[in-house]
């Protein structure tokens, strides 16, 4: 019997970030983005949800490792998006506009490639409790 | 590359579980406490996922002025405050959550067209939720 099991780790972090396309002018910036357009920025908490999926391991009984996850999580993510703002800190940012879509590309970038012990399965992000991207690694 | 977006939103209405074709009886029984005849409400949470690809532009899978704007208009306005078995679509469709959930993926899926639509979800109360996908895989 298949024993694939979903694992989901939740963690927090707090930005600011602001949307702006420099290609457009300051009127398209202001009417495609709006508020989100203020150029000193503005913040939200973020929830980050990682799943991962895997097999149980027979020995152990775990997908992955807690630990390894949640540690990965905050060296990959947590520790360089926490209070911080986007556009300005965080080098995927200097280019691509952050939002919580984008995020959640960003956050699945730096963690697949360094999660060995499991498969990402998907990456959700809440920018409040009323808004959240997944991301699947989908082309 | 294709990312899921989903948006909640919330509206109040009444409903009354009943159906003309079974006895009084069968309607006790079948619907309990929902078939009170002069009907109870709730707080529906309703959460709508689109997806597609991330536009270039803009850094969205579609502008959530966009989306608030048409759902409010079209799915919000019209069961906010309402009694949901006065309304034409539930004039021979017992306003189940599971109806509701049905009609409100279609009237999103008929008129808005500016990104593709995943799945409706509603939370009719804190213990119970439904969810419809209609042709797409379902999503975990």
């Amino acid at each position: 019997m298949s024993s694939l099991v979903y694992l989901t780790r939740k963690a927090e972090f707090s930005s600011s970030h602001l949307y702006h396309n420099p290609a457009f002018s300051a009127e398209e910036n202001k009417r495609v983005f709006g508020k989100c357009n203020n150029p000193h920025g503005h913040g939200h908490n973020y929830v980050l949800e990682v799943t991962v999926k895997g097999e149980v391991d027979a020995t152990t009984g775990f997908v992955v490792d807690l630990k390894q996850l949640k540690d990965l999580m905050h060296k990959e993510v947590l520790d360089a998006l926490d209070h911080r703002f986007l556009n300005k800190e965080i080098p995927e940012f200097f280019t691509l506009i952050p939002t919580t879509e984008n995020i959640a590309i960003v956050c699945w970038q730096r963690l697949a490639p360094k999660l060995t012990a499991a498969r990402l399965h998907r990456v959700r992000v809440y920018e409040t409790p009323d808004l959240f991207a997944d991301f699947y690694g989908e082309a | 590359m294709r990312v899921h977006l989903t948006r909640r939103y919330l509206f109040a209405a009444s409903h009354r579980l009943h159906s003309d074709s079974l006895s009084e009886e069968e309607n006790r029984a079948t619907y309990g406490k929902c078939n009170n005849p002069h009907g109870h409400g709730h707080n529906y949470f309703v959460e709508i996922t689109v997806s597609g690809p991330v536009d270039a532009q803009t850094g969205m899978v579609c502008n959530l002025a966009d989306l608030d704007g048409w759902v409010r208009e079209n799915v919000i306005g019209r069961y906010d405050h309402q009694d949901l078995n006065h309304l034409p679509e539930f004039a021979n469709t017992v306003p189940t959550t599971e109806n509701l959930c049905v009609e409100i993926y279609r009237i999103l899926h008929r008129g808005f067209k500016k990104a593709h639509l995943d799945r409706v979800r509603i939370e009719e109360t804190m213990m119970n939720s439904f969810e419809y996908s209609g042709e797409n895989p379902a999503l975990r």
